[in-house]
């Protein structure tokens, strides 16, 4: 029972730093349609950026994290002008085909820039278990873990807020649900396109961070966003809870199906019709046949509504 | 619902105009050299068949649509094409025949959207401070609550729009526009596939708004009584080209438009 908690925990708090990734895709999904498939190229330059800056001028982590987050807002206003604005109005595949070609753009530029080696990312956390718990319950839970946890947490909640809360949030719900609508009542639709995507691009370095720390900053860090999909299918596009939920869920069933599944299912197939095969490597493709599985009960997602055709 | 209300109000200078205004897309002219103007205060139709380019008239007006040729004056500036921003920031709101609610958020926060520009505390800054933009956002909620109150929507005040039967959602995005309080409403098809009474409802509305706050309204309606009764001036497009311009008196006796309208061959 100690050791299924230990996973568990593991899984829970990984699975925030898939909410987290996720959370850039839901930002910009709700305030332009589209699915933006350069999330992962940012969350790459935003790592490397900082790392470089890190790199080639000594700086301490608080003096790279306002430079690099400067980057990232430039980034997202550079965008609406060069990309988005010439494409209002136009269907959502051309918006999107722009999010590929920009994904591109940016990891060529980043490796460019910052050269193409592999980086070790240091932030001070040591990926430990924490002391004080290992005493009194016996877990071993990590510390790096627990404080990714509790920052990707902590944004996630402020995200929220701002959301629902205050006028830019409404601002933007509104021109998710309807661009012409949104610019006829004299919504900005420029500005907020600008202050979604540099919002984005702060969700991508602070994702970058921690995916960095733990996994070195490297072009791998891209496909960190191929593991948000199945939480924005579980979760929904639209929805910022969706994507907490849908993370945690993903990463605690995918590290119980990592521990547990492969001996279990190979029992049971032994036992029953004398067939031997290996299941290591689950971890690899469980999230996506959940999402598979998911995607046919409830393909709006948990939290997305159903959408029926006016005919 | 007859129209009794001219006399209190007063119908002042030209307004708006659109001078010579054309409009194609590909092969297809959906407005060929149109003019007409409208009065301050006025109540201005316009009919005519379906495809005679009335939508794109009104998306003209707005923005949405960029004319080729021809000019747009309102309250004396001139425009080759406007913007839908500029024009929401000159005092034009309007709706939509497809309605074009954010179906997602309750029928209040919708109309809030429709105060955006009538809000003052910066954008970026209000995300910062709560002080002086809790007011402002009280202030601004509580000119909400009254066009709720007068559209009679107090129950579903709360609700997403989505989930509202079209005739409300019609109202709802009337109080969106209203609440910008603007000075030239745009409403294009407003009691398109509605009922009796909710038709009735909508031209009551239509008409107090005009009286009370003396909005100008360019108006697009299918059906004829309602457009005999409620509007000032009538414009007829068929096929892109205006056929007729008149009182409704004028407009029914106008004999390419009774041809217009009963399909007589071009
Ligand atoms: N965005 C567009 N792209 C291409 N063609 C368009 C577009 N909008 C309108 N049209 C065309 O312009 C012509 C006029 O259309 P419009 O919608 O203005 O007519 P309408 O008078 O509003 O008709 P209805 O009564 O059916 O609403 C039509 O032939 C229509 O197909
Ligand atoms: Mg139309």
């Amino acid at each position: 029972m100690q050791f299924f908690f230990e996973v568990l925990i593991g899984g829970l708090l990984a699975g925030v730093m898939y909410s987290l990734v996720a959370l850039g895709f839901v930002l910009i999904y709700k305030a332009s349609g589209v699915f933006n498939f350069a999330q992962g190229a940012m969350v790459f330059l935003a790592a490397l950026t900082f790392v470089g800056l890190q790199e080639k001028f000594g700086l301490p982590l608080w003096g790279a994290f306002p430079l690099t987050l400067g980057v990232m807002v430039l980034l997202g206003i550079g965008i609406e002008r060069v990309v988005l604005r010439p494409l209002v109005n136009q269907p959502q595949i051309t918006l999107f085909m722009a999010t590929i070609g920009l994904a591109f753009f940016l990891e060529g530029v980043a490796q460019l820039v910052w050269g193409t080696e592999v980086r070790r990312l240091d932030l001070g956390l040591q990926d430990e278990p924490i002391e004080s718990v290992m005493e009194r319950f016996n877990l071993l839970i990590s510390k790096f873990d627990l404080v990714a946890a509790l920052v990707a947490g902590l944004l996630v909640a402020v995200l929220a807020v701002f959301f629902n809360k205050t006028r830019i949030g409404r601002a933007l719900r509104a021109v998710a649900d309807d661009h012409q609508a949104a610019l006829a009542v004299g919504i900005p639709l420029k500005q907020i396109w600008a202050i979604v995507w540099s919002v984005a691009g702060f969700v991508a370095l602070v994702a970058g961070l921690l995916w960095g720390a733990r996994n070195g900053v490297q072009f791998a860090l891209t496909f960190v966003a191929l593991k948000a999909l199945p939480v924005l299918i579980l979760g929904g596009f639209e929805s910022v809870l969706g994507a907490i939920v849908g993370g945690l869920i993903i990463g605690a069933s995918e590290k119980l199906a990592e521990v547990y599944l492969p001996s279990l299912m190979s029992d049971f197939l032994l036992k029953h019709y004398d067939i031997s095969i290996n299941l290591a490597g689950i971890e690899g493709w469980f999230a996506y046949m959940l999402a598979l599985v998911f995607l046919l009960v409830r393909p709006e997602g948990l939290f997305g509504e159903r959408h029926i055709d006016r005919v | 619902m007859e129209h009794e209300h001219n006399t209190g109000r007063r119908i002042g200078g030209t307004f708006l105009s659109v001078e010579n205004i054309s409009l194609a897309f590909g092969g297809v002219k959906a407005l060929t050299d149109i003019s007409f103007d409208v009065r301050e205060h006025e109540i201005r139709a316009i009919i005519g068949p379906n495809g005679a380019g009335k939508s794109s008239m009104l998306n003209c007006i707005n923005g949405v649509y960029r004319p080729q040729q021809g000019t747009i004056r309102f309250d004396g500036q001139a425009f080759q094409q406007m913007d839908p921003h500029k024009a929401a920031s000159m005092g034009i709101a309007r709706t939509f025949q497809n309605i074009a609610l954010f179906k997602g958020m309750s029928v209040l926060d919708n109309m809030m959207t429709g105060r955006s520009l009538k809000m003052h505390t910066n954008l970026f800054l209000q995300a910062l401070y709560v002080g002086p933009n809790r007011r402002e956002e009280l202030e601004h909620r509580q000119k909400v609550e009254h066009i709720i109150d007068f559209l009679q929507i107090e129950s579903v005040r709360k609700t997403p729009v989505g989930r509202l039967p079209y005739g409300v959602q019609k109202r709802v995005e009337l109080g969106r526009a209203l609440a910008a309080e603007p000075r030239l409403l745009l409403l294009d098809e407003p009691m398109a596939g509605m009922n009796i009474e909710e038709k009735q409802d909508m031209c009551r509305f239509i008409l107090d708004v005009n009286d009370e706050f003396g909005t100008t309204i360019v108006l697009i309606e299918h059906d004829m009584g309602v457009v005999m009764d409620v509007s000032d001036r009538v414009v007829v497009l068929d096929y892109g080209k205006k056929i007729g311009d008149g009182t409704p008196a004028e407009v029914r006796a106008n004999q390419a438009v009774i041809d217009a309208y009963l399909g007589v061959a071009h």
